[in-house]
């Protein structure tokens, strides 16, 4: 079972996996396109939506002034609107909605609106927004002793400046939404998102419904990565409020460049920071500022920021710590969470200080990582307080030294470049440790509902949402371990509001942890159900009943699952049930930022090694390693498929995909052709991936670990191979200053930089 | 059958088809989405750029069957008549069993979402048909090329590169072609598909004759060939296409030869086909072939397409300009030949005269002692468009330089030669001191600007490395192979 293809795989294939532009058209539907703001800052000083209005096809135009309820998209604050009022924060937000009969006639008139502003100044970075101290939500800080003197008191000391890049999610399928009126003021909506709850309840907000008026019903997205947590409400609305003013079903499919235009990414981070070590390279203490690019409005920008504080630490013990985080205004799309949700960007920057520390100290990165982990026994608690119990990070990164030939790779890469003037090879090994739970309590918790139908087959339905991630397949597989029916068995239906009710969003690794376990409940209470019919038939104890093989076993009498279950339903015994689950133990106050955030802790490491071209700064990775913590794993090829995937998604935001802005704050990178996630030969000819072999040590489903997002760590270990590389051009003595993403650019500059050092 | 100069035939998933009264730029995967009810191919970018909506085109040349993927988003349904559609449908269509490029994706893993798989599955298949009369089966690095515009964002690929190695090992299932071949030798037409659609004009003449004769009378009606960039004028830019000629079926300007130590492309042959034929002659041209657009862009686009469309970032040009290579435009009664970099007046501006068109590129092919490379930096391998495009063409008699062409793309408002640099290297001897000179000569031959994909700096720079890279792989003593010098570079390249 352990080997399960995807519950959808067979459909995937042949083309008939539906999503929600495939959904058959009811006649007369209606086409919504967005029309977008050209300034980043301004007051709009008059609109002319007569040439649109006018266009052929167009139904109606929608602005700010015609929302019934409440303007706002935001998850936590309310700072978001869905059509801009007045005032517009960025180039692309949207400011009007366009309906009409077709597709294009929708987009055609949306670019014919007359829009006139009054320009007013724009941030564009963090660094500014950090100057200015304009931020979208409190900053925040988390504090153990004095960081300040232990630094001062340190025999060594290193500060500097970095930055890393932002991701756009670029999900194959676009935002799409398709929003029916049914009867009695009731709205049926399908929406790509991963929160259908929340599109629910911003919804009911627009709309001024109560939410058994609406119900949000989700198959599956063609990917989210984050990117349809809260962003996916925007859509739902505009939609929402066509099929509300016109009666109709409205459909609103985003084309990729409006897509890439109007939502938000992952947060690019500045650092700030100043670290003090001893002589073998042990951070003593840490200070660092985490500025991160936030966008206009708060999104969930502060969640974001709170992992990356909770991250910073990654593997790591670090004694005293003073950590800030500042979630910059800036006039860009409003940034939001994409698998890793600030933790990679936490992580990677003490990742950054422990590489200058090693080549200052001419060591082994390796050796100075293994030098700061997190003791099992001591030199165990986290900056917020929590122990980690389940550290398995040293034996993890022994393994994979050895596996991967670490230690002689290295030596040949450098006696490799010796011998080649031009192209140098670099290697880098990295760790990583990632906390699993909503840092928010009150998200741990799930419903699921099973029905055992009186043929045997047995339907499933759960909070989550399927993005390719490959919950719904976990989930079936946990059913059918629970009833011991085979998988085939099984069948996971939609996300669907009204079945199961006030879910979290699927996101924070949480899918299978939270669900699986809901769902396990509900088959439980009816295995219970049928073990007692079972004993009240046949005898014996109810508890020693069998259910193994498509077969149950009571007081040594065997008989088929499904004949159990009609004689069940004919003796009046309730064969469907619902389950709930809250994750146990946990807390956490956010105003000194310390608690117990995290169940437990999954852990990963990898080996790179790149070649790269010094007169280019193109490279090339040549051979990757991957050993990864997933517990006990509920799906291996699943598992390993969120790994690899993982760890091309990002070294692609460490290395190829780069977001830029014009000066007139005009987002140039809105396409794939100039947006460039990795491609089939960006993937190593040599990629070797396993799972660590491991058990959780709380009592999570099955004993498993979440592996959505840990695994977005593991390509740390490309970047610091291409500074490796670039390194070799000094003979390893000066620190190149590589900016990430590491774009061919990027590498020359830093080769440059170190050239001229040198 | 009998042949409606007015409507589209072609067959689609093996069965015939009449589309009548479409707007001649309606997408293939409009087409099929909205009016078939196909909907298993898949819009991610609607720019050709993702793959997701990744079809295979059948057609009949010399009596044999050829088939290419192509992106339906930038297809223009007019294109597909006389031609087979295949879609995703069509696998399952030939029997209840997934094919066996689908069961190994299942058995692969290879899908996660499950949105780029249509369009992964359909590049699979064309490189299966390829195969499946064979006993042998591509590669690995075949298979990524293959694979070149096809995005996934969940996989990572290993699985997908993985199913395309074990879709052999499975119970064969190739693809019936005869019947296709019968099918399609009935739609040879008697005269040329004219569509008058109320948004606009759309023909598509057999000869080149006739095409001068519309040319002329029609000077301002968009050449249409693969579509590649007339696509995004529609789907992006919104832009009314109202008068169209389409170039695909002119046969004079489909045909490759050699002659008089010259390779003539015809400007509608394909860039597939194309690089092939030049890549035959100039080997050094391999790299290039590989990172020019994709599998999908190359089988629709053309060779006559990127150079008349004249971008300062087309990569055709450079390698072009460099090795002397002259274009032929045809008028209604005139004919003349220039040379490629005169062809560009300006950014995006051309020295056709009012009802000329380009006919064919005339490449000069390799002389004795010639040294030729081209070079593309890109922030990706596959499928990206160069921040710097290079072409160095020197001949040397007794080590001493005794012709020089440089050209770059990337640096100028069009694709130019590198005059300064040219004249320092001229009569010198290939070593050292020329490459220094040179490297001082090139700086001042462009003021490259910066964009999203690179600064003016890194041109700048990367300008005079590549020059640098060129002397290292030609010089006369100890030149060093391209394992020495290209992260990218494969076994099978030679000199």
């Amino acid at each position: 079972m352990k080997g399960t293809p995807h519950e959808s795989a067979h459909l995937h294939v042949a083309g008939e996996a539906r999503y929600i532009d495939d959904i058959p058209e009811i006649t007369g539907t209606v086409h919504a396109a967005l029309g977008l703001s050209d300034k980043a800052h301004a007051h709009i000083t008059a609109m002319d939506l007569e040439p649109v209005r006018q266009s052929p096809g167009v139904l109606a135009v929608l602005t700010a002034e015609d929302i019934p309820g409440e303007n706002n998209c935001g998850p936590i604050v309310h700072d978001d609107p869905i059509l801009a009022d007045g005032l517009v924060q960025y180039v692309g937000q949207p400011i009007f909605a366009v309906y009409a009969e077709s597709y294009e006639q929708a987009r055609i008139a949306a670019r014919k609106a007359k829009i006139s502003y009054d320009e007013l100044p724009a941030v564009m970075t963090p660094e500014e927004a950090r100057a200015r101290e304009s931020y979208v939500v409190p900053p925040m800080k988390l504090v153990r002793g004095d960081a300040r003197a232990a630094i001062d008191k340190s025999a060594h000391r290193l500060a500097g400046q970095w930055s890393v890049g932002g991701q756009e999610h670029f999900y194959l399928e676009g935002q799409i939404s398709y929003v029916l009126p049914t009867e009695d003021q009731g709205y049926h909506v399908y929406c790509s998102t991963q929160h259908p709850t929340e599109m629910q309840s911003v919804l009911c907000h627009l709309l001024n419904l109560r939410s058994h008026q609406v119900v949000v019903e989700m198959r599956r997205m063609g990917g989210g990565f984050g990117g349809k947590e809260s962003q996916s409400a925007l859509f739902c609305c505009v939609a929402a409020m066509g099929a509300h003013a016109l009666g109709r079903p409205v459909k609103l499919r985003l084309d990729r460049d409006d897509d890439m235009m109007i939502s938000g990414k992952r947060h690019c981070f500045h650092y700030d920071y100043e670290v003090g070590h001893d002589d073998q390279g042990r951070i003593n203490a840490a200070r660092i500022e985490l500025v991160s690019r936030a966008g206009f409005s708060a999104d969930l920008s502060a969640p974001v920021a709170t992992r990356a504080v909770c991250h910073f630490d990654n593997a790591y013990y670090l004694d005293e710590v003073d950590i800030r985080a500042f979630c910059g205004k800036t006039n860009t799309q409003s940034n939001t969470a994409f698998r890793g949700f600030g933790g990679p960007q936490g992580a990677i920057a003490i990742e950054y200080i422990l590489d200058n520390i090693a080549r200052n100290l001419d060591r082994d990165p390796l050796e100075i990582r293994k030098a700061n982990f997190y003791g099992k026994q001591e030199r165990n608690t986290t900056p917020y307080g929590q122990p980690v119990v389940d550290n398995v990070i040293h034996e993890l990164v022994a393994e994979l030294e050895t596996s991967s030939d670490y230690a002689a790779r290295r030596q040949s890469c450098r006696d490799f470049n010796i011998g080649s003037p031009v192209l140098k090879k670099g290697i880098a090994l990295t760790p990583l440790k990632f906390g699993i739970s909503f840092n928010v309590v009150h998200f741990n918790q799930a419903g699921a509902l099973v029905h055992v139908y009186t043929d045997g087959s047995v339907l499933v339905n759960h909070g989550g949402t399927e993005m390719g991630q490959g919950l719904n397949t976990k989930v079936a597989q946990v059913v059918a371990a629970e009833l011991g029916i085979s998988v085939e068995q099984v069948r996971s239906s939609a996300a669907d509001t009204s079945k199961v009710a006030n879910t979290s969003a699927t996101a924070a690794s949480t899918g299978t942890d939270l669900n699986g376990k809901a769902a396990q409940d509900a088959a439980r209470q009816i295995r219970t159900r049928l073990a007692e019919f079972a004993t009240r038939e046949h005898g014996g104890e109810a508890g020693a009943v069998i259910f193994k093989n498509d077969t149950v076993t009571a007081n040594g009498i065997e008989m088929p699952f499904r004949e159990l279950v009609m004689s069940a339903y004919t003796n009046r015994v309730q064969l469907w049930s619902d389950g709930f689950y809250a994750t146990p133990d946990l807390h956490w106050d956010k105003d000194s930022m310390t608690g117990r955030p995290f169940y437990y802790f999954a852990y990963g490491a990898s080996v790179s090694e790149v070649i790269v071209d010094t007169l280019t700064g193109e490279w090339k990775l040549l051979q990757t390693d991957l050993l990864h913590d997933a517990g006990n794993p509920i799906n291996t090829h699943i598992d390993i498929g969120q790994i690899e995937g993982a760890f091309i998604q990002g070294m692609g935001w460490l290395t190829s995909e780069e977001l830029c802005w014009n000066d007139q704050g005009r987002l140039t990178t809105h396409a794939p052709s100039t947006y460039k996630i990795p491609a089939s030969n960006d993937c190593p000819a040599i990629f070797n991936t396993r799972l660590f072999d491991n058990q959780n040590h709380e009592d999570t489903i099955m004993r498993s670990k979440a592996v959505g997002e840990p695994p977005l760590l593991l390509p740390f270990s490309v970047f610091f191979a291409i500074r490796d590389a670039i390194a070799s051009v000094a003979a390893y003595r000066i620190n190149p200053v590589l900016k990430a993403p590491a774009t061919p650019e990027a590498i020359l500059d830093a080769i440059d930089s170190v050239s001229t050092e040198a | 059958m009998t042949t409606d100069k007015h409507a589209i035939r072609f067959l689609l998933n093996g069965e015939p088809v009449v589309a009548e009264n479409q707007n001649p730029t309606r997408s293939v995967l409009s087409y099929l989405r909205q009016e078939m009810g196909l909907v298993g191919t898949k819009e991610g970018c609607a720019e050709g750029d993702c793959g997701a909506c990744t079809v295979v085109i059948g057609e009949l040349i010399k009596g044999e069957l050829h088939t290419r993927t192509v992106n339906a988003c930038i297809l223009f349904l007019p294109t597909l008549d006389g031609k087979a559609l295949f879609t995703v449908e069509y696998l399952r269509h030939m029997n209840d069993e997934l094919h066996p490029v689908q069961q190994a994706m299942v058995d692969c893993h290879g899908s996660q979402c499950g949105f780029c798989t249509p369009g992964i599955v359909m590049s699979l298949w064309d490189k299966y048909n390829e195969y499946s009369d064979t006993d042998k089966r591509p590669d690995r690095q075949e298979l990524a090329d293959h694979l070149s515009g096809n995005l996934c964002r969940c996989t990572g690929y290993k699985p997908i590169l993985e199913a395309g190695w074990k879709m052999f090992d499975l119970p064969p299932s190739p693809l019936a072609r005869q019947p296709i071949i019968d099918a399609l030798s009935r739609y040879s037409r008697d005269s040329s598909l004219q569509l008058h659609h109320p948004d606009a004009h759309y023909d598509a003449p057999r000869t080149l004759q006739e095409l001068r004769t519309l040319r002329a009378a029609r000077p301002k009606a968009t050449l249409l060939a693969g579509g590649t960039d007339v696509g995004l004028w529609v789907n992006k830019l919104m832009r009314p296409v109202t008068d169209i000629i389409y170039l695909g079926n002119v046969a004079e300007m489909q045909s490759v030869r050699v002659e008089k130590e010259q390779l003539h492309i015809g400007a509608a042959v394909s860039l597939s086909d194309a690089y092939a034929e030049a890549v035959a002659h100039y080997p050094q041209l391999l790299e290039m072939e590989k990172r020019f657009a994709s599998v999908p862009v190359r089988n629709s686009g053309t060779l006559g397409g990127n150079v008349a469309n004249g971008s300062p970032i087309g990569d055709s040009m450079p390698w072009l300009i460099a090795l002397g290579a002259d274009v032929q435009l045809l008028g209604k009664d005139t004919q003349r030949s220039i040379a490629l970099e005169d062809l560009y007046t300006g950014y995006m501006q051309n020295s056709l005269q009012e009802g000329e068109f380009v006919a064919s590129i005339i490449i000069p092919l390799p002389v004795e002692g010639q040294r030729f490379r081209t070079y593309k930096l890109s922030k990706r391998f596959d499928s990206d468009i160069s921040a710097v495009c290079a072409a160095f063409n020197l001949v040397l008699q007794d080590d001493v330089i005794v012709s020089a062409r440089v050209a770059f793309g990337g640096m100028a408002a069009t694709s130019q030669r590198a005059a300064a640099c040219e004249a320092s290297l001229i009569g010198n001897r290939w070593d050292e001191e020329t490459l220094s000179a040179a490297k001082q000569a090139l700086a001042s031959d462009y003021s490259p600007m910066s964009d999203m994909r690179a600064s003016a700096a890194y041109r700048q720079r990367c300008s005079s490395n590549l020059l640098q890279r060129f002397f290292l792989e030609t010089r006369p003593e100890n030149p060093l192979d391209e394992q020495q010098t290209s992260v990218f570079a494969r076994a099978e390249v030679t000199a």
